[in-house]
């Protein structure tokens, strides 16, 4: 049996990076999952029989929403900085996009506290309350789990762990926190312009 | 040329070693990250359910086979409808497809592995664990009746039903857990199945010259990130509704349980459609081998298979035109559900010209393939027939519906898995099984499958509603429902049959060969069942058949591909 000529278009043979490909393609499913609770939010929008309102109790994050999404340009100039091998600068901007989302998660909890202990807003005084905690929630869940995320990197930053060749794995998880930051940019103004 | 040996794939010499231990094998099984490993464990575990949730509905079978029967008491009754639907769907149906997926779409593409091989194993325990948690409900759930009681308002699961007040204790708790975890597992079989077919291909194995059936997991992976993850959220939803005392669906504080019902429907609908395509796989890699055809009109098989998909997303509200929707809404789904008719029609039309001049093999998996092609043309006219809204208000909630959709998921779905199962059983176990069980399994299932179905859209028309677990003998309704009952039996005796030659084959079956069915796929230049690595050098591939170039080095396929 003859070798069998080559036919066109075999000899450069380049796919797709893997981690990319399943991140994207987690994020197209955590897109639904916020769909599902962003359309539930605005479904309910102004049903309520009782109070409050989102009037008068939201006030709007502006330093918080400051501070989330000047995070995701911090990660991507360390995502820059780390192709071209410098560790530091990497390690410097990376623990200021950990600092910036750390200080969102701090700006959620005083909002929380304020709604909870002075307003009296809890999941289960009106729909509102389940709503807004439900679709918020679920948003600071997820940059709880981006900063878990980050610091876990920061470590091995820090102890040496991590030079070039892991740039690309970087730029995956670098995918998610653009994401996080994203999905608060639809939730800002669904539930802080829109909603308000 | 069939029996020369292929000079791709092959195994490398090592010298066989001494059995091990048996609790060291079963040991193996559990660490595995190979992925044909895992595809079979995917499959095993599904059969399980399916025999389990085949008893269960052969007992409602026997509580309605003649009117005012006592054999299962109406809380048992309302338990098996809900856990055989529940089962069926995400038990047997998702897991038995994304198994064989597994098993079959590295060695298509000529890849060694999945992309993500540990991943891959998380996602099947995640899958087995929301298995055994669900039923766990039958000992360990707390309801209406005390313990022991599974969930038993239906397996979509209406609000307010799902409530405090309506089910209390755990029941239902079981249910939506058990679904969320699972739920992850398929998500992160999804992700894996999209990771592998993009970045993973050997050289040369362009998109479009990817077989059918990978392809159709692409787009079933790429339905299911977005399928799954509503049904996640709603269950989420009701959690915490259950638990924090939240008011989602609860109607009492301004909840909606059209909200709920909307969201079931946004994940339900696409999830047929998640479970449909990948047997449309399975058809296009079946039918061409056994017609000795190339597919015919492939392009255009790739494009009515995304835009199936596509479409799927637009049509959910077609299982709620009972709601009172408006009438704009109503017009809306019942056009682009009818869209769906255009290209499953392409996709019909296709197979049948593959088959039509073909030299046609009628052996097991093919006989199971044209039995597929009579049975999805029904359950789609059908299927037409409910897209009607007034129709639909009509027969809502009938058997006439349970009808239709049995005909998709058993007379499409189910008949294409055992014709998955008898084409790549010999390249898994490297035995052939038996075609003259084959044939009796197949004639007996198909007589079954149309003495129960068939039937049912008669009582359906009847007036039968579903759901009820018994009947008047004064509503005409006891003879079909005999008729019925008997299809079902006949059925379940022919999946016996099925098991008994699988276990017969697996120890005297005929010795399989590397390629028994003259295929044209890379799967078949593996031996069988094939090792560890797959591939002892990458394959390179020139067209959509690299055995067929390899087989016809005179007359290969890429000459004539573009």
């Amino acid at each position: 049996m003859s070798a069998i000529p080559v036919s066109p278009g075999a000899e450069d043979w380049e796919l797709p990076s893997r981690g990319k490909v399943a991140m994207l393609s987690l994020l197209t499913g955590e897109t639904a999952i916020f769909t599902i609770f962003v359309v539930g939010y605005i479904f309910y929008l102004g049903r309520d029989i009782s109070g409050p309102t989102p009037r008068q109790v939201l006030d709007i994050p502006v330093f918080n929403t400051i501070c989330l999404l000047s995070s995701s340009v911090t990660i991507w100039l360390s995502e820059r900085q780390i192709e071209r091998g410098r560790i530091k600068a990497f390690a410097a901007l990376w623990a200021l996009t950990l600092a910036l989302g750390i200080e969102f998660l701090i700006g959620t909890w005083l909002e929380w506290k304020k709604l909870i202990f002075v307003d009296g807003l809890t999941i289960r005084t009106n729909l509102f309350g389940t709503t807004f905690y439900s679709l918020v929630g679920l948003h600071a869940t997820h940059v709880v789990i981006g900063a878990i995320g980050l610091t876990l990197i920061l470590i091995f930053t820090l102890t040496g762990h991590i030079n070039e060749s892991h740039t690309e794995r970087i730029q995956v998880f670098a995918l998610y926190w653009h994401f996080v930051d994203a999905v608060w940019v639809v939730v800002f103004t669904v539930v802080y312009i829109v909603g308000r | 040329m069939a029996d020369q040996s292929i000079p791709i794939g092959g195994s490398l010499d090592i010298t066989p070693q001494e059995r091990e231990p048996l609790l060291d094998r079963l040991h193996e099984w559990v660490v595995t990250v190979d992925h044909k490993r895992l595809g079979i464990l995917y499959v095993l575990y599904a059969l399980c359910f399916m025999l389990i949730a085949g008893a269960e509905a052969l007992s409602m079978r026997i509580q309605l086979a003649v009117p005012n029967n006592h054999f299962l008491p109406p809380e048992i009754y309302d338990q098996f409808f809900t856990m055989h639907g529940t089962t069926m769907v995400f038990l047997v149906g998702m897991p038995i497809l994304f198994g064989i997926a597994n098993y079959v779409v590295p060695l298509q593409i000529g890849a060694r592995d999945m992309a993500f091989p540990r991943l891959n194993a998380f996602s099947f325990w995640l899958t087995a664990f929301g298995g055994v948690l669900l039923y766990w409900s039958y000992i360990g759930g707390f309801g209406l009746y005390g313990m022991g009681n599974a969930p038993d308002v239906g397996w979509f699961a209406y609000a307010p039903l799902t409530t405090r007040p309506f089910s209390i204790g755990s029941s239902m708790d079981y249910w939506a857990l058990a679904l969320i975890v699972s739920g992850f597992g398929t998500l992160g079989t999804a992700i894996n199945i999209i990771a592998t077919t993009l970045s993973m291909r050997c050289r040369g194995m362009t998109l479009l010259r990817m077989p059918l059936f990978v392809w159709l997991m692409l787009v079933v992976s790429a339905l299911t990130l977005i399928t799954i993850t509503p049904l996640t959220a709603a269950q989420v939803m009701l959690l915490l509704d259950r638990y924090l005392g939240a008011h989602f669906f609860d109607v009492q504080a301004g909840g909606s349980a059209l909200l709920w019902i909307h969201f079931f429907w946004i994940f339900g609908h696409p999830e047929v459609y998640v479970l449909v395509l990948p047997v449309f796989g399975i058809a296009s890699e079946i039918i061409p081998v056994f017609s000795r055809k190339a597919i015919f009109g492939y392009p255009a098989m790739v494009a009515a298979s995304v835009g199936i998909a596509f479409v799927s997303l637009g049509v959910w509200a077609h299982h709620m035109f009972t709601v009172g929707m408006s009438s704009v809404s109503n017009t809306f789904f019942v056009l682009s559900t009818m869209l769906v008719g255009i290209p499953t029609g392409i996709k019909i039309f296709n197979w049948l010209a593959t088959i039509w001049g073909g030299k046609v093999r009628f052996q097991t998996p093919m006989l199971f393939c044209i039995a597929f092609l009579f049975q999805f043309l029904i359950a789609g006219l059908t299927g037409i027939m409910l897209s009607v809204a007034p129709w639909d208000w009509q027969l809502h909630n009938s058997y006439f519906v349970i009808a239709h959709f049995h005909y998709v998921l058993v007379g499409a779905i189910v008949f294409n898995i055992f014709a998955a199962i008898y084409y790549w059983f010999p390249k898994v176990t490297g035995k052939m099984l038996s075609e003259t069980l084959g044939k009796w399994h197949f004639w007996l299932f198909l007589i079954g499958f149309h003495l129960t179905f068939d039937t049912m859209h008669f009582v359906g028309i009847l007036g039968m509603p579903r759901s009820i677990y018994t009947y008047e003998a004064n509503r005409g309704w006891g003879t079909l429902n005999f008729i019925i009952s008997v299809g079902a039996f006949i059925q379940g005796i022919a999946v016996l049959i099925f098991v008994w030659n699988v276990i017969r084959s697996l120890r005297k079956g005929k010795e399989a060969g590397n390629d028994p069915w003259d295929a044209w796929t890379l799967e078949w230049a593996t031996p069988s069942p094939p090792p560890a690595y797959n591939f002892a050098s990458d394959p390179v591939v020139h067209s959509r058949r690299p055995l067929w170039d390899i087989k016809h080095p005179d007359d290969p396929d890429w000459k004539y591909e573009s």
